[in-house]
């Protein structure tokens, strides 16, 4: 049998089912009696609504309900939920305004939802949708944060001052004002982090369904259903849990946009309990672009205070966030706690003060997209040294090699809140210049000039924390849900197993992952392992896939339950083989007695276990099945290092990346192939990000970049090969050792690739560009700054 | 309504559709052929690639009328009967081609097609631009460019037999 366990390779188990066309999507689900829901959208940024006739929508063929926020608050629906609560400066709790499931008096955002038309077939309720007469009374909007934050701009919420949703900060703002008092060297930089629309490649979907008995069933595209189910039922609906049953079967990618409870789950849900039928709403693309959640949009001021040898003295930070019109499920905890206390990054700074102001504004929520907080963090802080290299003229290399927090530091205590456990940032800058050939790339760059052409290099050397996250201490932060998980492991009579995990997977391949780990502690092959999630009707409980989450917290439940399971079978097996317990051992599958021959399989003590004739039946339970809550202890702290070399055509502005190297650090890898492909899709949205995307709204709050014509997916033209390199430092905290690698390539890349631009452009006078970096910016400041240069 | 006959995976099939039904919905709602999917609603994603004829088509762009007498092939007619994958099936596989396997069937439709049009062969640089028209959001392409490039020699290896 080929090695299949940690550390393996092993070729995906999932795939046969999605290369045969054989997945198991939502909207690939119909049930008998089935309706159609189409959701009637707002085309306003900011509307009071007068009135909506839906009279004719009603008349229409086909169509069996149509449904207002009026019918929603006439139910006694709650609104949709806000899962984590942030308290301003003074004490206060943020301003959290009413979310409707449908809108009651007034719309927020263009795709804000007004009506829902349930009809017996999808094109019967999008013909009835376009029926319905909604009178609106147009109102001034407002996109822009920074319009937003000024005074005088129109109110998002009547209720809520000057838009602003909190006013938070961190840090001990006096030891920073005082080290900026004795700097040598200040370097500032302002900053945008750009707007971006997740666009999972699976629209989001949703299907309800009633039964006779009042027991609910929602399908969803979702990252988490327990969570789903926890909001929904306890929030919206008032639907306990033991009548209400959230499935996520394949869901075709995430990337954060479908962790949150989003109205439409709501909708189907209750529309399939009053009429009894199951109800299915699918997103088109462009509904998607208007209503699940986007990503980043923060506009910061940074200060790096710095002495004369080039030592980090202190930081400082400003910076506005974009909440969008209405706060979704986990939007205040990103610009805060997942970005603001990562702001040491990998430096030994010893002050750090950030302030964070959040604002609403007519544009459609934003939440956490891949890396949440933490590519803002880490773009801001890698750009500032390199402004602080180019301020002071100190080699961008070594200044962060004198600010690195060393690796016998470790554990090291950051300014801002967090611990860091484990890290070697020498090691990881080290492979990625060499793997890079970073040494070379001056003869490149004269090589790329010859012909014309604009040759730069920039890396980021940054740090992430994930592994989300300890209870106690998101609690402490604001989190009204804790954030352990859950693995039930069940040793079937015969020896195979099932593990039922709390973690979702969309596209990280938990099935053979997950299978690996339990290969390798039980020692069984894996055909005798299968891997259930996604349902709640199987699963005990779980807080789902996110935050790089799954194998450091949802791997360590497992390896927990694992040794539960192990304890017990050697009670059964000290028994069976009339041993004391503690000298039996177990090893690759088998329960030992020390110093003998003896032994007993895997199977032959589960099938004692079931069938309890010979067993200590006074001292055990019979039946051999585990459930572990595994809380973390501390996050994880994956980093790396990312190289990216690009190459500007100043005739026409196009940056091509023509190498990208990621070394990072994510702890103890199970599946050398999958972290690989991770971080190759992680990196591929962080140049997305630094050289493509945008989400364009007007000043008003009317959205622009409304369908792939307009927003700029990366397609396989925009990308180079990724090399990826893994060194390893473990977890010191959790059983695996492992920190996590979903969110690392969308991290570390933005930053490396700007800095890489600005380095190309550097003849032009460029100290900053903001993002994304497309053809038409660059080639504009390649014309601004000719005559320039000519002229010197 | 209409009716219309076709053949979809060697199968003779025919159905009764409305003039504005899209083929990717003949396929998914009428035959319950879920394997293809939409991904967008302005033909740029790729995910609904089924053969026509023998060429690639994204089945958002073509009405079900228009497939009135047309071969149509789809993710689930490729494997053989005794379910070996075909090899761009494999070198997906084999390559870690795929993820939340949504643009897939698209992406390995397009790829088939990509590959029996250039007989000549294939540089990396021109897979990516073939690949233009399917949007993958989770793998970053690599990939899949790699998966191509190693089925190319298995299809016309086999075409030339």
């Amino acid at each position: 049998m080929a090695f299949e366990g940690i550390g393996a390779s092993v070729k995906r188990r999932e795939d046969g089912r999605f290369l045969a066309g054989r997945g198991h999507y939502v909207d690939d689900m119909n049930r008998p009696g089935q309706l159609y829901a189409v959701i009637r959208r707002s085309d306003r940024p900011h509307a009071r609504l007068r009135g909506i006739d839906t009279a004719a929508a009603m008349a229409a063929p086909g169509v069996v309900a149509v449904y207002t926020g009026a019918d929603i608050a006439a139910d006694g629906l709650g609104g949709i939920p806000c899962g984590w609560q942030i308290h301003n400066k003074d004490g206060s709790p943020m301003a959290e305004p009413m979310h409707p499931v449908l809108a009651i008096g007034k719309v927020r955002h263009v795709g804000d939802p007004i009506a829902v038309v349930i009809a017996e077939t999808k094109a019967q309720a999008k013909d009835a949708a376009e029926l319905l007469a909604i009178d609106f009374e147009d109102l001034p909007g407002v996109a822009d944060l920074r319009a937003a934050a000024a005074g005088g701009a129109p109110l998002v919420h009547d209720d809520v001052a000057g838009n602003v949703c909190y006013d938070w900060h961190i840090g001990d703002k006096d030891a920073v004002d005082a080290a900026f008092a004795r700097a040598k060297h200040v370097a500032k930089l302002d900053l945008v982090n750009n707007r971006l629309i997740p666009n999972a490649m699976e629209p989001r979907a949703a299907l309800g369904e009633c039964d006779v008995a009042g027991n609910y069933t929602l399908s969803t595209t979702s990252q988490n259903p327990h969570v789903i189910r926890l909001l929904m039922g306890a929030f919206v609906l008032h639907i306990p849990e033991h009548k209400l049953r959230v499935i996520a079967p394949d869901v075709g990618g995430g990337f954060g946009s479908k962790i949150y409870h989003y109205a439409e789950e709501a909708i189907v849900t209750w529309a399939a309990g009053k009429l009894r039928r199951p109800v299915k709403w699918t997103a088109e693309r462009s509904e998607s672009f208007m209503s699940d959640a986007h990503g980043r949009d923060h506009v910061s001021h940074a200060e790096m205070a710095v002495d004369e040898s080039g030592r980090f003295l202190a930081l400082r930070v400003s910076t506005l966030a974009n909440m969008g019109a209405y706060l979704s499920t986990f939007a205040p905890s990103v610009p805060t706690y997942l970005y603001a206390t990562l702001l040491a990054g990998v430096y030994k700074t010893p002050a750090i003060y950030a302030e964070v102001k959040a604002i609403f504004t007519n544009t459609v929520p934003v939440d956490a997209y891949r890396g949440a907080g933490r590519p803002e963090a880490a773009f801001l802080l890698e750009r500032l040294v390199d402004a602080v290299a180019h301020d002071t003229g100190i080699d961008r290399i070594a200044l962060r090699r004198a600010n690195f927090i060393p690796a016998d530091a470790y554990p090291y205590q950051t300014p801002v809140a967090l611990q860091y456990d484990s890290g070697n940032h020498e090691v990881t800058l080290a492979e990625a210049l060499k793997t890079a050939d970073y040494a070379g790339f001056p003869a490149r760059r004269a090589e790329a000039a010859r012909r014309g052409k604009l040759r730069g290099i920039g890396i980021s050397t940054y740090l992430e924390a994930c592994g989300i996250a300890p209870s106690q201490v998101a609690g402490a932060l604001g989190a009204r849900a804790g954030l352990y998980e859950v693995a039930n492991i069940r040793v079937h009579p015969t020896g195979s197993v099932t593990v039922f995990t709390g973690t979702h997977s969309h596209g990280q391949g938990h099935e053979t992952t997950m299978a690996q780990l339990v290969a390798d502690q039980l020692g069984l092959p894996l055909d005798q392992i299968e891997i259930v999630h996604g349902d709640t009707g199987q699963i005990p409980f779980g807080m789902g896939t996110y935050g790089s989450r799954s194998l450091a917290v949802g791997g360590s439940a497992m390896v927990k339950a694992m040794d539960k399971i192990i304890a017990k079978g050697k009670r059964i097996a000290a028994h069976l083989m009339e041993a004391a317990v503690e000298d039996i051992e177990f090893k690759d599958g088998a329960f030992r007695v020390a110093g003998t021959d003896k032994s007993k399989a895997l199977a032959e003590i589960s099938l004692a276990a079931y069938i309890p004739h010979n067993y200590p039946i006074e001292e055990l339970e019979p039946g051999l099945e585990e459930t572990a809550f595994y809380d973390p202890k501390n996050f994880t702290y994956p980093g790396g290092c990312h190289v990216c070399e690009v190459e500007i055509d100043p005739e026409t502005g196009v940056t091509k990346v023509v190498n990208f190297v990621a070394v990072d650090d994510v702890g103890r890898v199970i599946n050398p192939m999958i972290v690989e492909g991770q971080v190759q899709g992680g990196v591929a949205q962080g140049i997305g990000q630094a050289l493509l995307e945008g989400a364009a709204y007007d000043a008003n709050g009317q959205l622009l970049s409304g369908s792939f014509m307009d927003y700029t997916m990366p397609r396989a033209d925009n990308l180079p090969n990724i090399t990826v390199g893994t060194e390893i430092t473990l977890c010191t905290h959790n059983p695996l050792g492992s920190k996590g690698c979903g969110e690392v390539g969308a991290i570390g890349s933005p930053p490396a690739v700007i800095n890489a631009v600005v380095d190309a452009l550097k003849e032009y006078g460029v100290r900053h560009l903001d993002m994304p970096a497309t053809a038409e910016k660059i080639w504009s400041i390649i014309q601004a700054n000719r005559p320039k240069m000519a002229a010197e | 309504m209409a009716k219309i006959s076709l053949t979809v995976n060697g199968k003779a099939v025919s159905a009764e559709v409305e003039g504005r039904t899209l083929l990717v919905e003949l396929l998914r709602e009428k035959l319950g052929l879920t394997g293809t999917h939409i991904g967008c609603d302005t033909s740029q994603c790729g995910a609904c690639v089924v053969h026509v004829n023998g060429d690639s088509v994204k089945s958002c762009t073509m009405l079900a009328v228009q497939a009135e007498g047309a071969e149509i092939t789809t993710i689930e007619g490729l494997a053989a009967a005794d379910g070996t994958l075909h090899p761009m099936q494999a070198m997906f596989r084999e390559h870690h081609a795929l993820q939340c396997g949504f643009c897939t069937p698209g992406m390995v439709m397009s790829a088939i097609d990509i590959v029996r049009k250039h007989p000549e062969g294939l540089s990396e640089a021109q897979i990516r631009e073939e690949l233009e028209g399917n949007l993958c959001r989770c793998t970053g392409y690599h990939n899949i460019v790699k998966a191509i490039a190693a089925a190319f020699p298995l299809m016309h290896q086999k075409q030339a037999a």
